[in-house]
C-alpha cells in the first residue's frame, strides 16, 4: 500500500506550527516512514500533483490568496486539519478584527511613529487584505482542530499518528492548550 | 453546624447537606465538582453564568442559588449537561475577544480552563468581533473588557469584601458591560490594588498591572490539572 500523502499550508501565521512539527525530534524519521509529503513549504513543492490524504493548515485567512489556497486544499485533501490558534480562531493577527481595515493600514503605513514618507502599498502583486482575519472553518469545512500556540510537538505527533493509523484522535488533558 | 443533616443524591451518589447550603456548596463539601465560572466561595452567589446548571428532580436549575433540601435528585456530570456547558463556554469565547496566546491570564484563566475541562478544542460559533473599551487609567489595575464574561465577581467583591461600589453593570442584553463608578474611568474611583476585587476576576479582564507572565508555562494553575481538581481531590482523600 502506498504511504498516506500529507500536505501543509502556511497562511497568516508565524510559521511556528511548522516549526513545532519539526520539533518532534527523531520521531521525524518515523514520520518519514509513515507518510510522504506533497505540497508543503517543508519540501518546497508549490502545487498539488495528486489527491492528498491529510492537509495541515497553519494560520488564519487574511487575504484573497489565503482564500484561494484554502479552497485548493479543501478540493485536494480528504481530511483537513486546522493547526494552531491562528487557523482555529484567527489568533494574534485577528487582534485587528475590532479595528476597521482602513484605520489599520493608515496606522501601519501613514501615521505610525516610525513612518517616513509613508504610502499604503498597492502593487497588484500584493494579495488584497480581507476586512477581517478569519479562522479556517469560517471559509471551508474543517474536519479536525488541533489547538495550541503552537500545538506542542507531542500534540502534533499524537494527532498525526492517530489520524494516519485510523485511530480516534482523543487528546489527553495536558495536550489541549490555547497558548 | 446543625445536626439535622439532609441527604441529596448527585448522579446516583448520596451527598450530605446542611440546612442553608446550596446544592453547589453541599457538592463542594462532598468533593463533587459542579462546573462554575461566576461563583466564588467568598461571595454571595450571582447565578449569572449558568455553567453550574444541574437538573433538580428533572428540571434545570443553577446549583449555586438552589437551596439543598432532603431527597433532591440531581443530575450533574451527564453528557447532556456538559454539552450545554460547552456551548455556554463557546458563546462566551465568540462574544468577547479572547486572544489566549497574547493574554497574561492564560494558564490561570478559569474560562480557558473550563474549555479544557469540557474538551472544547476550539469555538466554532461565528465570532462577534465587537470593539470593547480598555481602561488603563488606574495606576495599578486595568480593565480589558475584551476578556469580560460578565460574571459580576468584581462588582460583588467590591461591595461585599471591600465595602465599596467600584463596579456595576450597565446596559442590557448584548450591550451589557461592566462599568466603573467614576466619570474618568477606574482612576476616578476609590479602587485600590489591595482590594479583593482586584484579584477576583476569573479571566484576564480585571488584572493587577506589572504581574503578568511571572509564572513560567508548565507551572501555571491549570497546566497539568483540570479546574475543579482541588474539589475532587477532597473526595479522593476522604
Amino acid at each position: 500500500m502506498a504511504k498516506p500523502l500529507v500536505a501543509t499550508a502556511p497562511f497568516t501565521g508565524c510559521f511556528g506550527c511548522h516549526m513545532s512539527l519539526l520539533d518532534i525530534d527523531d520521531r521525524i524519521l518515523e514520520l518519514a516512514d509513515l507518510v510522504e509529503f506533497d505540497k508543503s513549504p517543508i519540501n518546497d513543492i508549490k502545487t498539488f500533483s495528486r489527491p492528498v490524504d491529510v492537509g495541515l493548515l497553519e494560520g488564519g485567512i487574511s487575504n484573497d490568496e489565503n482564500v484561494e489556497w484554502l479552497r485548493e486544499f479543501r478540493k485536494n485533501c480528504k481530511v483537513l486539519v486546522a493547526v494552531g490558534q491562528c487557523a482555529l480562531t484567527g489568533g494574534v493577527p485577528a487582534m485587528r478584527n475590532t479595528v476597521p481595515l482602513k484605520e489599520c493600514l493608515e496606522e501601519a503605513y501613514l501615521n505610525g511613529p516610525t513612518v517616513v514618507d509613508g504610502c499604503i502599498p498597492n502593487d497588484p502583486d500584493i494579495p488584497i487584505l480581507l476586512d477581517k482575519v478569519y479562522p479556517c472553518h469560517e471559509v471551508v469545512k474543517i474536519d479536525y482542530f488541533l489547538p495550541g500556540c503552537p500545538p506542542s510537538a507531542d500534540t502534533l505527533w499524537a494527532a498525526l499518528t492517530a489520524l494516519l493509523t485510523g485511530k480516534d484522535v482523543g487528546l489527553p488533558y495536558e495536550l489541549i492548550k490555547y497558548d | 453546624m446543625s445536626d439535622e443533616t439532609m441527604t441529596i443524591i448527585i448522579d446516583g451518589v448520596e451527598v450530605a447537606a446542611q440546612p442553608g447550603q446550596t446544592i453547589l456548596e453541599a457538592a463542594d463539601q462532598a468533593g463533587v465538582y459542579i462546573p462554575r465560572l461566576c461563583y466564588h466561595p467568598d461571595l454571595p452567589p450571582g447565578g449569572h453564568c449558568r455553567l453550574c446548571t444541574v437538573k433538580v428532580n428533572g428540571r434545570p436549575a443553577s446549583s449555586c442559588t438552589f437551596p439543598a433540601s432532603d431527597g433532591l435528585v440531581i443530575e450533574n456530570d451527564t453528557e447532556e449537561l456538559n454539552a450545554f456547558r460547552r456551548t455556554i463556554v463557546e458563546m462566551l469565547f465568540v462574544e468577547g475577544n479572547h486572544h489566549c496566546p497574547s493574554c497574561e491570564a492564560s494558564g490561570d484563566c478559569e474560562l480557558q480552563a473550563m474549555a479544557y475541562r469540557l474538551g472544547l478544542l476550539t469555538p466554532t460559533l461565528p465570532y462577534l468581533r465587537q470593539p470593547r473599551q480598555l481602561d488603563a487609567s488606574h495606576k495599578d489595575v486595568y480593565i480589558d473588557r475584551d476578556r469580560c464574561i460578565l460574571c459580576g465577581r468584581c462588582s460583588r467583591a467590591s461591595k461585599v469584601e471591600d465595602g465599596k461600589t467600584v463596579f456595576g453593570f450597565e446596559g442590557r442584553g448584548i450591550h451589557k458591560r461592566i462599568a466603573v463608578d467614576g466619570a474618568k474611568g477606574l482612576s476616578d474611583t476609590d479602587m485600590s490594588v489591595a482590594d479583593e476585587a482586584a484579584r477576583i476576576c476569573p479571566t484576564g479582564c480585571l488584572r493587577v498591572k506589572r504581574e503578568g507572565y511571572r509564572v513560567p508555562v508548565g507551572q501555571r494553575t491549570y497546566d497539568h490539572t483540570p479546574i475543579g481538581s482541588d474539589i475532587e481531590h477532597k473526595k479522593a482523600t476522604r
